[in-house]
């Protein structure tokens, strides 16, 4: 991940910063233009909530190279309410732990690094409740 | 009134036994346990560092303080294991709790006591009027050589503290700091793992500097041992602390809340001060708290704190220390699995 890429999503990365329509309510992570609902342009901002529960997961045995000494790792969707879902990690939690309704909550982690020089770039994943 | 407004937390799930890394160095594990009064210690997974459990401690804190991010003027992370060696941690945490832009910044490194100078900078700028609220952190994921005694006892974990001067949890009485050069323990530049002077870290080191500080703490505030219902020590093992706090004049039942190094390891710059979180987790209104810590090099910070009558209606706020210390999700690593979580194994093209 670049580091000026890394940079610009760090809002929604750290603090979990979301966008909420002002027309029809509906809440966007990460933020958007336009509303997909109402075609509305007027947003407030808000913040997702850092609880959920796992959607579906799904289970990495033969990982990239960044993620070489965590394999096997699971990667889940998670419904934090308010109709939003995120794709991530899952930490502290062995696969065979994992159940579809588990409640999780989103903890601060390093998700990769770029080589042995590159930058380190942190954000959320979520860990059993 | 200036103090702790908001306290917190963060020690990391996975752990390894004395017994498991004693099996592979051919050790007596039962001598390290009983010589160095500890039995496991806390270890990182590979995605968490300084920053990562400095961020969770800090949203504990802010959990009881229930203040707004943006007036926290100052953020100091104390650290010996800042993941860049060029760029601060403090930023990346700032950015995280949403305290930037109008933010002082600056990591600290003073070998174990790096904590607590984040602590008593934040508190001296709060008490001068410089800014509303200021945040000190100490944290490490600490490492000891392959088979070295500091292997034991080196691990991980994070305590932050954020100080203020309205709706204060812990009032800050009285603080010394005593130091002197002692070069027990170092690391060079570029150098992976820490060197020490085997026993002379001990004597002329950690006693006689925590007890130069205890003692003249001690005597500025015209206190005696027996007026404090608690006391916390760095804890390099969790034999020095008892040892050093019987000496100043302690009671063990003054320092059992504090004292976690026996299941959590030395957590070097997050030592005394998750000790002391974990002493405010319990402590009642008016309660007296001495804390003095530790660094190589060497020198102790020493406080005293008052727990007031806020204390009590924000512990449950946030998750205990003893609880994350005692919690049933702990894991137990083998060896294999610590080497490769603490980046020991080196892989191929590194």
């Amino acid at each position: 991940m670049s580091a000026p890429k890394y940079w610009r999503e760090m809002a929604q990365r750290y603090r979990f910063e979301a966008v909420k329509c002002k027309k029809c309510g509906r809440v966007l992570f990460p933020p958007r233009l336009v509303c997909p609902a109402c075609k509305s342009r007027e947003f407030e901002n808000t913040r997702i909530n850092d609880k959920g529960t796992i959607e579906t997961y799904t289970i990495v045995r033969i990982p990239p190279s960044q993620f070489t000494d965590e394999a096997p790792y699971p990667v889940a969707i998670v419904n934090m309410g308010d109709n939003v879902r995120v794709l991530c990690q899952v930490a502290d939690c062995e696969p065979e732990e994992l159940k579809i309704g588990m409640p999780v909550r989103l903890e601060f982690r390093k998700i990769q690094q770029e080589g042995s020089s590159g930058i380190l770039a942190y954000g959320y994943k979520c860990v059993p409740e | 009134m200036v103090g702790i407004v908001g306290y917190g937390a963060y020690i990391p799930r996975n752990r390894i036994k004395v017994e498991e890394i004693a099996k592979v160095w051919g050790a007596d594990a039962p001598s390290y346990k009983r010589g160095l009064q500890l039995r496991e210690k806390s270890v990182p997974s590979p995605d968490q560092d300084t920053i990562t459990m400095s961020v969770e401690a800090t949203k504990n804190a802010l959990k009881r303080a229930e203040i707004d991010p943006q007036d926290i003027g100052a953020v100091y992370i104390g650290s010996e294991s800042h993941p860049y060696a060029v760029k601060p941690s403090g930023t990346v945490l700032a950015e995280a709790i949403g305290a930037t832009p109008d933010c002082h910044c600056a990591d600290y490194e003073f070998a174990c006591k790096a904590g607590s100078e984040g602590m008593f900078v934040a508190m001296s700028l709060v008490k001068a009027g410089e800014m509303k609220y200021a945040l000190g952190i100490g944290a490490d994921t600490s490492q000891g050589a392959p088979g070295d005694a500091l292997e034991y006892s080196a691990s991980a974990g994070a305590a932050a503290f954020i100080f203020g001067k309205e709706n204060v949890l812990a009032e800050c009485l009285y603080t010394h700091s005593w130091m002197t050069d002692t070069p027990d323990f170092w690391r060079r530049e570029h150098q992976f793992y820490p060197s020490h002077g085997g026993r002379f870290t001990g004597e002329p080191a950690y006693f006689r500097t925590i007890m130069g500080c205890a003692k003249a703490l001690l005597e500025k505030s015209k206190m005696k041992p027996e007026d404090f219902a608690y006391a916390v020590f760095h804890q390099p093992n969790g034999k020095f602390p008892m040892t050093v706090g019987k000496r100043i004049g302690f009671k063990t039942e003054q320092m059992e809340q504090g004292w976690l190094c026996p299941t959590l390891g030395n957590t070097y710059s997050g030592a005394s001060p998750i000790g002391l979180t974990s002493i405010l987790d319990v402590a009642k209104p008016g309660d007296l708290i001495f804390m003095v810590s530790y660094g190589s090099g060497a020198g102790s910070d020493g406080f005293i704190f008052k727990a007031t009558d806020k204390l009590p209606g924000v512990q449950n706020k946030a998750v205990h220390t003893r609880a994350m210390l005692d919690s049933e999700r702990r894991k137990y690593l083998d060896y294999g699995t610590y080497s490769k979580f603490r980046g020991k194994i080196k892989l191929r093209g590194e």
